[in-house]
């Protein structure tokens, strides 16, 4: 039997991450719903991951177009979730 | 490191973005879910930094270089930013998680090989799947940059917020859309750079095209739309890098901002398509302007001031207006005079007030307002029956009853904040005009209702100073 492709496994597995995502989100109170915009926009910066594996290819070309993407998910990663931890800590109970 | 070691680490950073998002399902827990979220982002670099193939020594520079800059900035942007300019620094961040997806896709096209991208057996030859995979990546990307630019610099008051309409923009954009799926082919079939190139250049153009026709009132829904492309522009490249920590990511972020989106949509009884289509509130305003005007009631800062010190409950239903005035900590003075007092106080929050999703509840917690005290729509909404005084600050189209009864306003059917129904309405404005949707609000001509001219800190103030200064 011929082997799976990765990119089918890939499908698979973004199909299923969907619908954890859909679970997940529909139960993130209305109240943090600001929050859970600038967390999510944090972790999608996990696309540096990208930007190193090119920095790191040993291509010069590769390793501009790196630095560049390194720098503008760095903003993202720190930017987004200083600003969450900022956002969360106003939340408080009365009394 | 292993490739299957690195996976492994890939997966629990997955785990841990997800343990994040669920930790938002309370404030309690919101904390304790960021830390997971960070952890997940640290391990993630660390693993892609231990598995690097073939660093140069200017690599090993430059990696720390670009991360100092680049966390410098954002961290100091995330210190210093208004919590009223939330919206547009969320549209901001979306775009740079745009851009940066489309280097990342063409630093992969450029260096094919450290991506494992190759038919095995040839020095440059791609895979016909991941060039499908990147260019998607690409395209998305550029969509998300400069869609992102354009509801930054509508939310930031650089661009005016009304909807601009180009003449034939859905056969404009049609064509693009066709031009786009062509060069698609032609780099898939060709794996051709000029192909690469233009695919990016028409991706940039109709990012523009498809956000400069939406209003300034629509901006919640795409600010929450730019957070899902965002995501799925993620995914693609996660793809393309067979990395199953970007594509876990890509789509829970993808469905995140679709959630989102979905239920903006929903608040405004609207539907996606209709808001992506744009034009709403275009020729409301100039429609409804020359209409006869009902008589309104206008009241003072005093009568507002004996009026909720004599009342049981008062219900504050603050909107935008309350963020431009930014008037959030004059609310929390009204509040703790009138907590003082003996009064019950609490907020309602409509989903679509303010310019993003949740907006008026991070300024009420930035203004030290408890949040068991907030409350959504659907939790309070059967309340303002019972209370004696409703207080509308900034908020006009979501408190219109119209909504409810008039089958013939263009707002027919969008849910909206009881306010109507308690037995005193303060509403402060600035003026007569109508509100977003050019609709008149028949709040205003009701019994019940008192209009308070002037802006929303200022009469906020008043109030307070009314009710602490005089009388007792």
């Amino acid at each position: 039997m011929e082997l799976i492709d990765h990119s089918v496994f890939n499908l698979i597995i973004f199909v299923l991450a969907i619908f954890v995502g859909y679970y997940v989100v529909w139960s993130v109170t209305p109240a943090l719903h600001t929050p859970l915009m600038a967390v999510t926009n944090a972790i999608s910066s996990v696309i540096i991951v990208g930007a190193l594996v090119a920095m790191g290819s040993g291509s010069t070309i590769a390793l501009v177009f790196g630095f560049i993407a390194v720098v503008l998910a760095a903003v993202n990663i720190f930017g987004g979730f200083a600003v969450t931890h900022r956002m969360l800590a106003m939340f408080k109970k009365r009394g | 490191m292993s490739p299957n070691l690195a996976a492994i680490g890939y997966l629990i950073a997955a785990v841990c973005f997800i343990v994040s998002l669920r930790g938002l399902s309370s404030p309690a827990t919101s904390q304790r879910g960021l830390q997971a979220g960070i952890l997940g982002m640290g391990l993630a670099i660390v693993i892609t930094l231990l598995s690097l193939q073939q660093p140069s020594v200017l690599a090993y520079v430059l990696i720390p270089a670009a991360l100092v800059i680049g966390g410098g900035a954002g961290f100091y942007i995330a210190r210093t930013v208004a919590m009223t300019a939330m919206p547009q620094l969320v549209a901001a961040f979306h775009s740079l998680v745009g851009l940066a997806a489309v280097f990342v896709a063409a630093g992969a096209f450029a260096s094919p090989e450290a991506f494992h991208i190759l038919v095995p057996g040839t020095t440059d030859t791609i895979k016909g799947l991941s060039l499908v995979e990147m260019g998607l990546g690409a395209v998305v990307g550029a969509i998300t940059f400069t869609g992102s630019i354009i509801a930054f610099a509508k939310l930031q008051a650089i661009m005016g917020s009304a909807p601009i309409m180009l003449p034939a923009r859905h056969v404009i954009n049609i064509a693009i859309g066709v031009i786009i799926l062509l060069l698609l082919i032609w780099l898939i079939v060709a794996q051709s750079t000029t192909a690469f190139v233009l695919l990016i250049l028409f991706s940039l153009l109709i990012g523009v095209l498809l956000i400069i026709p939406i209003g300034g009132a629509d901006m919640p829904v795409v600010v929450s739309m730019l957070n899902s492309y965002s995501g799925w522009a993620a995914a693609g490249i996660g793809f393309t890098l067979n990395n199953q920590a970007l594509i876990i990511t890509g789509a829970l972020v993808g469905s995140s901002g679709a959630i989102l989106s979905y239920i903006m949509c929903k608040a405004m009884n609207r539907s996606f398509i209709s808001v992506i289509l744009g034009g709403f509130g275009e020729t409301g305003g100039a429609a409804t302007a020359g209409g006869e005007q009902k008589p309104v009631k206008a009241g003072s800062a005093e009568d507002a001031a004996f009026m909720m010190q004599n009342a049981q409950k008062v219900i504050i239903v603050p909107g935008y207006g309350m963020a431009v005035a930014q008037a959030q900590h004059s609310v929390r003075e009204l509040y703790d005079a009138l907590t003082k007092e003996g009064v019950e106080v609490k907020f309602a929050i409509h989903p679509v007030a303010g310019r993003m999703p949740g907006h008026m509840n991070v300024l009420l917690a930035e203004a030290n307002i408890p949040y068991d005290v907030v409350f959504e729509m659907d939790d309070i909404n059967s309340e303002f029956g019972q209370a004696d005084v409703a207080y509308v600050i900034g908020a006009n189209d979501i408190t219109n009853p119209a909504a409810k009864t008039d089958k013939t306003s263009p707002i027919y059917g969008m849910p909206v904040l009881d306010v109507d129904r308690a037995k005193a309405v303060f509403f402060v404005k600035r003026s007569m005009a109508a509100g977003y949707a050019g609709i008149e609000n028949t709040l205003f001509s009701q019994d019940n209702t008192m209009m308070l001219f002037g802006d929303a800190k200022k009469m906020t103030e008043s109030i307070v100073k009314a009710m602490t200064g005089g009388g007792h």
